[in-house]
C-alpha cells in the first residue's frame, strides 16, 4: 500500500531539505519512492510543497486529494490551506508559526486569530512550536528537522538509522544539532 | 548504484551516460537544472547561451563537427529556437543530437501552456516522452544511438511533473564515443533551395523508416490487464493512468511518440471495449488514434488545460469529486510570490507604480511580480524581450492617435541579453520615443542564479569578459544612458523625469544592483561597497502607525493593530534602506 506524505510551507523554510533526508532514508530501508515539488515562481514567497510517496511500487509521484496519510506545515496558514489533501482519518502536524503573506503585510487581508481551532475541529492535529524548540537548541534553522523527527514518528518509520542518513546529507558542523532536533521532533508526538 | 533523480538531474546523467561531450541551454523552469547538472561533470563542456536559438545553434555545430551534443529548453524557449530547429531537421545529425522541451501543462511559472509535442510533428523530428527518472536516462541513450543510425535529431519531450518529480534510478558507467570525423558536404549541411528539396524528400523517407521502427521500439509496450478497458498514455500520464485504473485496466504505454506506432494503437484498439486517451494539453496522440479509425474517450471527457492528475482523472471518469474534510474557507489568506527583503526591484516599481501618465511595458523574470499589489506596475507581459519592443509598438501608435501618454518598457539584464538587444536596434533605428529600463541585478534570478554575459562568469564558473550593459546600449547608438542606484528614490524620481523630459528620442535607464538572494562575486563586492551589511529597524516612538512604508511591499516589515507600530523583521532585513526614505518621520534607522 502506497503512502503519502505531504510537506508545505512558505518559501525558504526548509521543506526541501526535510523531504530530501525523508526520501533518501525511505530509499534505503528499501522502499520504492517518488517524490515530486513545484520550484519557481513560488520560492519568492509563496506558498510550497513537497509531496512523497512510497511502498512497494509507487506509480504517481503526485498525492490526490483526500489522500494524504499525513501533512506537515511548516506554517500555520499553509495548514488549513493543504486540508483538502488530508484524508478524512489522516493526522496534520503544524508548525504553529504565523508568516504575514504581502496582503497581510499591505493591509489588504487580515491573518485570522483562530486557524490552528479551525484545523483541530476538523482534523487530528498534533501542534508543534517548531521555531521555539528550535531556538531552544540553539538554532531556527533547525525548526524542519524538528518537523521531519514528528513524520518519522507518526508514520511508524522510526526503525530507519536516520543518523546515518543526516551524516550523508548534513554538514558535519549541523550534524549533532539536527540529529538533537531529529529527536525531539519524534518526541514531540505522542 | 542506486539514487534519487529528478528528471532534470536525470536527462543530465543519461547524457553522461550517453557520452555526450557538449551541451548548451538558456535557464527556464523547468529546464534549467538540466544544464546546471550537466555543468558539473567534468566530461561535457556545457554553457549558458544568450538565448535558445543560439543555444540550439552551437548544439547543431557542435553535432556537425563531430560530437554528441544536446539543448535543452522550457516550451515556450523552443518558439525561439524553431527557426533552426525545422532545417536542422533535414540536415540530419553527424554526433548524435538531442533538443530536450520542458513543457508545463499548469503554467506554474509560465506565460503560456503550449504543447512541444506540435513541434515535433511539425518539424518531422523523432520524439521521446519519458515518464520517470529512469526512462529519462534510458532514453537520452537510445536517442543518441537511434539518432545516429537514423541521422535524426531528437526530440524528448519532459513536463514539469516529470522534470520535477525525484524517482530511483541506476547509475552505469559512461559510452565511450569516439568524435565523429568532420568532412565537407555541402549536399548535406547547406539548406540552399536546390539541397534542401532533395534533403526534404530523405526527410519523409526517414520518417516512415522511424514509424516502423516505432512499431517495435521497446518504450511502445502493451500491459494486458484482466479487464477489456484500455488506457492510452504518455509521460507522466503513464503513472496518473496506472494509480486510477490499476492492474485490471490494459496499458499502450508509448514512450516513442513521433512518428507514433498506428499498428500497435490498432490492434490495442481493436482487443479494448473502451479505450482512453489520457495526455495533457493537446489532443495529439487521441487526434492520431482517431485518425485510424479508432474509437476512443479523449478530450471530450478530460480538460486540455491544467494537469491532469490522479484525482482529476478520478473526477472525469466517475463524475465524482474527491472526498475532502470540509473547512471554514474564509479563513485563508492568499499567499502570492513577492519582491524578496532587499530586492532591487523594489525601490524603482513603488516609483514608477506611482506614475499614472504612462504605459509600463513589461516582460518576464521576477520583476514580472510588479503587476501585482502594492505596485500595478506593469501594463503588459508577453515573451522574452518583448518589453522594448511593444513598447516601442504601443509608443508610436499613442504618437499616431495623438495620446500623450509615454511608454516605459522594463525588463531585466539577462532577458535583454536574450532577446531585448535586437528589439531595442529597433527603437533606435526607427527613432521611437520609449523609456527603456533595464533591471541589471548582476544575475539571472527567476530561474535561481545562473550566470550570464553579463556577470563575467561561465556556466562551468570560469572567469570570462563580462559584457557592459551600458557600453552596448551607447554602442547600439542610444545617446540618454543613465546608471543608477534603484534603492534611491530620489535618484529614480529625477532620473525617470529626466527621460521622460525627452520627447524624441529613445532613452535608456540602467539600475546597477545586485540580487539580494545572489552569491556576490568578488568584482559585486567591490563595486558595491555596502553591500547588505546592515539592518534597519523602527524606532517605536517616532513611528505614527501611517503604514506607508508597508506599501513599498516588504516582506521583512509588519504591522501591529494593537501598538499601531510597525515592526522590522531583523532576520530578513538586509537594510537596502528604501523604506527609510519612504517613511515621513524619519522613524527608520540603522541598527547600530
Amino acid at each position: 500500500m502506497t503512502k503519502s506524505i505531504l510537506l508545505v510551507g512558505v518559501g525558504g523554510q526548509g521543506t526541501i531539505l526535510a523531504s530530501k533526508i525523508l526520501t533518501n532514508g525511505l530509499m534505503e530501508a528499501g522502499y520504492d519512492v517518488k517524490m515530486s515539488e513545484i520550484h519557481g515562481m513560488s520560492q519568492r514567497g509563496g506558498s510550497v510543497s513537497s509531496q512523497v510517496r512510497y511502498g512497494e511500487k509507487v506509480m504517481s509521484p503526485v498525492i490526490e486529494k483526500g489522500q494524504a496519510d499525513i501533512i506537515v506545515s511548516f506554517e500555520k496558514m499553509e495548514a488549513l490551506r493543504a486540508l483538502d489533501y488530508l484524508k478524512p482519518d489522516g493526522t496534520i502536524v503544524v508548525n504553529t508559526v504565523e508568516i504575514p503573506s504581502m496582503s497581510v503585510i499591505t493591509g489588504d487581508e487580515v491573518y485570522p486569530e483562530d486557524v490552528l481551532q479551525e484545523i483541530e475541529k476538523h482534523a487530528k492535529t498534533v501542534a508543534v512550536d517548531a521555531t521555539a524548540l528550535a531556538r531552544e537548541l540553539g538554532n531556527e534553522k533547525a525548526a524542519n528537522i524538528i518537523l521531519l523527527g514528528t513524520i518519522i514518528k507518526a508514520m511508524g518509520l522510526t526503525q530507519i538509522d536516520w543518523d546515518a542518513i543526516l551524516e550523508a546529507n548534513i554538514k558535519p558542523r549541523f550534524l549533532e544539532l539536527n540529529k538533537k532536533a531529529l529527536q525531539v521532533g519524534i518526541e514531540a508526538v505522542a | 548504484m542506486k539514487k534519487l533523480m529528478t528528471g532534470d538531474e536525470a536527462i543530465a546523467r543519461g547524457a553522461y551516460e550517453a557520452g555526450v561531450s557538449y551541451a548548451s541551454a538558456y535557464p527556464g523552469t523547468p529546464s534549467t537544472e538540466i544544464l546546471e547538472n550537466l555543468s558539473t561533470y567534468k566530461e561535457i563542456y556545457a554553457e549558458w547561451a544568450p538565448n535558445e536559438k543560439v543555444a540550439m545553434e552551437s548544439a547543431i555545430g557542435a553535432s556537425v563537427a563531430g560530437l554528441r551534443s544536446m539543448v535543452s529548453m522550457k516550451h515556450v524557449g523552443m518558439n525561439v529556437a524553431a527557426d533552426p530547429m525545422f532545417t536542422w531537421a533535414y540536415m540530419g545529425v553527424n554526433g548524435g543530437n538531442v533538443i530536450v522541451t520542458a513543457d508545463e501543462p499548469g503554467m506554474f511559472s509560465s506565460q503560456n501552456e503550449q504543447d512541444n509535442r506540435n513541434y515535433a510533428k511539425a518539424a518531422n523530428i523523432a520524439m521521446l516522452e519519458p515518464s520517470d527518472s529512469q526512462e529519462c536516462i534510458d532514453m537520452m541513450k537510445a536517442a543518441f544511438e537511434l539518432g545516429e543510425q537514423y541521422d535524426t535529431p531528437f526530440i524528448i519531450r519532459m513536463t514539469t511533473r516529470v522534470c520535477h518529480s525525484k524517482s530511483i534510478v541506476e547509475l552505469k558507467e559512461r559510452a565511450d564515443v569516439q568524435p565523429k570525423e568532420w568532412s565537407k558536404n555541402p549536399a548535406k549541411y547547406v539548406c540552399l533551395p536546390a539541397i534542401a528539396r532533395k534533403l526534404k524528400v530523405r526527410l519523409m523517407e526517414r520518417m516512415e523508416q522511424l514509424a516502423a521502427y516505432s512499431e517495435t521500439s521497446p518504450f511502445n509496450r502493451v500491459e494486458m490487464g484482466s479487464g477489456r478497458t484500455g488506457v492510452i498514455a504518455s509521460g507522466i500520464c503513464y503513472y496518473y493512468a496506472k494509480e486510477v485504473f490499476g492492474e485490471e485496466a490494459s496499458y499502450l504505454k508509448l514512450g516513442f511518440t513521433n512518428p507514433l506506432p498506428a499498428g500497435l494503437i490498432k490492434d490495442f484498439c481493436s482487443k479494448m471495449d473502451k479505450v482512453y486517451v489520457l495526455e495533457e494539453n493537446d489532443p495529439y496522440i487521441e487526434e492520431f488514434v482517431r485518425q485510424q479509425g479508432c474509437e476512443c474517450i479523449g478530450k471530450d471527457l478530460f480538460p486540455s488545460t491544467g494537469e491532469l492528475t490522479p484525482d482529476v482523472i478520478r473526477e472525469c471518469v466517475t463524475g465524482k469529486a474527491a472526498e475532502t474534510i470540509a473547512f471554514d474557507r474564509s479563513r485563508l489568506i492568499s499567499r502570492a510570490p513577492a519582491f524578496c527583503a532587499g530586492c532591487p526591484h523594489r525601490g524603482l516599481f513603488y516609483r514608477l507604480g506611482k506614475r499614472k501618465d504612462i504605459m509600463i511595458s513589461g516582460d518576464i523574470g521576477c520583476y514580472t511580480l510588479a503587476a501585482g499589489k502594492p505596485y500595478q506596475a506593469m501594463d503588459s507581459t508577453v515573451c522574452m524581450g518583448a518589453s522594448i519592443s511593444l513598447g516601442a509598438g504601443a509608443q508610436r501608435a499613442f504618437n499616431m492617435i495623438g495620446e500623450k501618454r509615454r511608454v516605459v518598457t522594463v525588463l531585466g539584464d539577462s532577458t535583454f541579453f536574450h532577446t531585448g538587444i535586437n528589439s531595442l536596434i529597433n527603437t533606435v533605428y526607427n527613432k521611437t520615443n520609449t523609456v527603456n529600463i533595464i533591471l541589471d541585478n548582476r544575475i539571472t534570478g527567476m530561474t535561481g542564479h545562473q550566470d550570464n554575459p553579463g556577470t563575467g562568469y561561465t556556466a562551468k564558473g570560469d572567469e570570462t569578459t563580462a559584457i557592459v550593459i551600458e557600453d552596448l546600449v551607447r554602442a547600439i547608438g542610444v545617446k540618454h544612458v543613465f546608471v543608477i542606484n534603484p534603492n534611491d528614490l530620489k535618484e529614480v524620481d529625477e532620473t525617470l523625469d529626466k527621460c521622460l523630459a525627452i520627447t524624441d528620442e529613445p532613452s535608456v535607464i540602467i539600475t546597477r544592483w545586485p540580487c539580494a538572494l545572489k552569491k556576490f562575486s568578488k568584482e559585486d563586492k567591490a563595486e558595491f561597497d555596502s553591500l547588505f551589511v546592515t539592518r534597519n529597524k523602527v524606532v517605536e516612538e517616532d513611528c505614527i502607525g501611517c503604514r506607508a512604508c508597508l506599501k513599498a511591499g516588504c516582506p521583512a516589515m509588519s504591522y501591529n493593530a494593537e501598538t499601531k507600530k510597525v515592526s522590522i523583521n531583523g532576520a530578513q532585513c538586509v537594510g537596502c534602506d528604501v523604506c527609510t526614505q519612504i517613511c515621513p518621520k524619519k522613524a527608520i534607522v540603522k541598527e547600530d
